[in-house]
């Protein structure tokens, strides 16, 4: 049954129809979730809310460069709200080589059609490193370098995001000789606004809350120098982390399995990233299934994946780079010591008492065993002791 | 009729103003805890709930108690005739023992005025280790005092009554032997509930029944202890055969017990514990060599025979028994979460567990004094 939008189904009140069977709660609930990993306050729900329901969906032309689908797949299993949440009801995905349902000249045709159409107002979204060596022959689609797509691309896009560490600044293909020339997004298109979501995969809420912020104020989030959002990259995973109580008291998990690494201590000795790399794994965690859901979490070190320089450049065994605090020669204790030990009151008390007992247990022996030596010829009888 | 008979005396000796002076600290310590509560003169915390409070003045107060349970065992149970002689005496430890435990486990209570709740059919768990020990305790308490009645209706001649209880008492013995058996047991399930705290040299799930063996170990030890100290102090005959012959029985169970607890270890893997070079290691030791030297000291027939080596097997005992106790509960057992723990006893700690084995002396000394307890030959 195909659902018309009337005027008064873009009231707040007509959102079961718009929104095919989710209940208004549900909703609602959704968009305050929102709201607050950006860090906005409540109130801001309804306006996310408006945008999220608006009939005009704005499209989106997702394109795939040198990548693995990673990002894609973290985001298909997003919960709150779901991928199909996002690009049925909010936006208008017109182009995705890995969702889109048309295939070959059809699915081309239309991101044509739609990227005319649609000039100067549609989202683009790269995921995938370019590759630009040799006129960027390494990654075609449609018969041409992936190169071109972006360029074209970029000119009309309202706004451009990166998606994934490979499109931010190189990723994967761009670490070890780099055969293919992998370069990220923001380098080639020098003159534009790039929003960078590194990571790998990167959170999909990071990506899910950048395009709701775009869709509901019309600008994006602010960024840092590196062109990440700042709600979700400003702080160091070290700064937030859990095992970070461990690291200032200097305890470390020397190898894997040790009785430090059992316990959960810090893994900074293990190779650990997380103070050189920003993003808000710790905060956030990943797949919605509770706490511990994060590589740190699960007892592994901080890969760095987000982090130029560090993702698929520093070996796992390298040491982190400290940027704000290094660990301090001597440590405090996490535990205080509890209760009270021997004093020497108590340890000369206890030392009278045993030392009495022992003496008169010297004492009662040693009367035995004279007397036993005197009356060695009836013992074996009941007898008087002679007084 | 009785073979038994006061040994009347002089009543207040100097020994017995010595232990008064020391009950009497005791009694100071206690008013302290009861106006001012158990922080003011334990050295108690979260980590260390139960300190000697628990461990001595109850557990090895109690074990040191089953010297009437485990002659009752024997003379009753195994039909032993010959020990009779030996009953009353070690009955009235018992009844001191356990007497005093039960005093003592209101010291140690937060919150000892809701005790009465112990009793409240809706207010118990009744899957609680604890519970069991509680009601169990205050049974057996009820039974030992009724178990030496006989001794008071002799010592104020009232025969009529006393032949009228012989005729039930038989109940009353059966369930002396059977609530030990319960509660003994249970104070080493009490420790199994706290599981991984506990070493694993001490932790296994047969600590019911090595501490209701070693309980008996020490109830026979108790026997020739506290008769050659009165024949010693008290210038009492010694029954040197019978003492060399439940010398006899404490070897046995000894030896079993020593099987028992190092099969288990072997069994569980955690020797290996007993090397390393830490407290427990070292307590395990002298814990268990304490075990190992009346087995050693006994072992020849003919050194039964001899009062100074039944002595120092029979302290040995004692020491290896309260040893495992303190072991178990104490210094084997590691708080798992929440700080680094400490626990020494506190001055004031001791002197109450000092004056409540001078008030059992005390006690002793009245009642064998003015009661016939005592085994006339």
């Amino acid at each position: 049954m195909a659902i018309s939008i009337k005027e008064s189904d873009t009231h707040l009140d007509g959102f079961v129809g718009t929104l095919g069977g989710v209940s208004r709660r549900e909703f609602m609930k959704f968009c305050t979730g929102v709201a607050a990993t950006i860090g906005l306050p409540a109130g801001m729900s309804w306006q996310i809310a408006a945008a999220a329901s608006n009939p005009q969906r704005p499209p989106v032309i997702w394109l795939s460069a040198q990548e693995c689908t990673g990002c894609t797949e973290s985001l298909l299993r997003s919960t709150h709200p779901t991928l199909e949440q996002l690009i049925l009801d909010a936006i208008s995905l017109d182009y995705h080589e890995t969702l889109s349902a048309g295939a070959g000249h059809q699915a081309e045709a239309h991101k044509q059609q739609s990227m005319q159409q649609n000039k100067g107002k549609y989202v683009l979204v790269v995921d995938g490193s370019i590759p630009v060596k040799d006129g960027g022959i390494y990654c075609k689609v449609a018969d041409r370098p992936i190169l071109d797509h972006l360029l074209e691309a970029a000119e009309g896009a309202a706004a451009i995001i990166a998606i994934g560490s490979c499109a931010s600044w190189g990723g994967i293909p761009s670490s070890g000789p780099n055969p293919t020339g992998a370069t990220g997004v923001a380098e080639i298109l020098k003159d534009k606004t790039i929003v960078n979501i590194p990571g790998c995969p990167p959170n999909p809420y990071n990506f899910l809350t950048t395009v709701l912020h775009f869709l509901a104020f019309n600008r994006l989030p602010e960024l840092d120098a590196k062109g990440r959002p700042k709600f979700a990259y400003n702080r160091l995973i070290h700064e937030n982390c859990e095992r970070r109580p461990h690291f200032d008291a200097g305890r470390f998990a020397i190898t894997f399995g040790d009785e430090g690494h059992r316990k959960g201590w810090c893994l900074y000795k293990l190779g650990c990233k997380g103070p050189e790399t920003y993003a808000n794994c710790p905060a956030i965690l990943f797949g919605d299934v509770g706490p511990g859901a994060w590589p740190v979490g699960t007892g592994h070190p901080c890969f760095g994946c987000s982090e130029q320089g560090v993702g698929f450049t520093k070996g796992v065994h390298q040491l982190a780079e400290l940027e704000t605090i290094k660990p301090s020669a001597t440590h405090v204790d996490i535990a205080e010591d509890i209760g009270v030990g021997v004093t020497p009151a108590a340890a000369a008390t206890a030392l009278a008492v045993a030392g009495a007992a022992a003496g008169a247990g010297g004492v009662v022996v040693n009367r035995l065993m004279q007397n036993n030596g005197n009356e060695t010829d009836n013992d074996l009888e009941p007898h008087d002791r002679e007084g | 009729m009785s073979t038994h008979a006061p040994i009347g005396g002089k009543l207040f000796t100097r020994p017995f103003y010595f232990f008064l002076l020391l009950f009497m600290i005791a009694l100071a310590i206690l008013a302290t805890r009861f106006i001012f509560g158990l922080g003011s003169v334990t050295n108690l915390n979260d980590g260390y709930p139960w300190g000697i409070w628990i461990v001595i003045d109850v557990m090895i107060g109690t074990a040191f108690g089953c010297a009437g349970y485990a002659v009752a065992l024997l003379v009753y149970l195994f039909n032993r005739g010959e020990y009779h002689p030996l009953v009353r005496s070690a009955l009235m430890a018992g009844m001191f023992g356990y007497t005093l435990a039960g005093m003592a486990v209101m010291f140690d209570l937060g919150r000892y005025w809701q005790f009465y709740t112990l009793m409240m059919p809706g207010y118990v768990q009744y899957n609680s280790v604890m519970l069991e020990v509680a009601w169990c305790v205050m049974a057996y308490i009820v039974v030992l005092w009724i178990e030496f009645l006989p001794t008071f209706l002799e010592r104020f001649g009232l025969k009529n009554l006393r032949q009228k209880l012989s005729k039930v008492l038989f109940i009353i013995i059966a369930l002396g032997i059977l609530l030990p058996t319960m509660h003994q047991s249970s104070l080493g399930t009490m420790a199994v509930v706290a599981g991984h705290q506990i070493s694993p040299l001490w932790q296994t799930q047969l600590l019911p029944p090595l501490f209701l063996i070693s309980a008996l170990l020490m109830g026979y030890a108790l026997v020739p202890f506290e008769a050659i100290l009165a024949s010693m102090g008290l210038r009492q005959p010694m029954e040197t055969s019978l003492l060399a012959k439940i010398s006899g029985v404490a070897l046995a169970v000894t030896i079993f017990y020593l099987v028992l607890r190092f099969a288990d270890l072997l069994w569980r893997g955690a020797l290996g514990f007993a090397f390393e070079s830490n407290l427990d290691a070292l307590m395990f030791w002298v814990e268990n060599l304490l075990f190992i030297v009346p087995v050693v000291l006994l072992a020849q027939r003919s050194s039964r025979t001899n009062p100074a080596l039944i002595f120092i097997s029979a302290v040995s005992l004692l020491l290896a028994g309260s040893i495992y106790r303190i072991n178990t509960y104490i210094i084997g057992y590691h708080p798992a979460a929440g700080g680094t723990w400490h626990y020494f006893p506190s001055v004031a700690e001791i002197m109450l567990t000092v004056g409540i084995f001078s008030f059992e002396v005390i006690l002793y000394l009245i009642f064998v004094k003015t009661l016939p307890v005592l085994h006339r030959a």
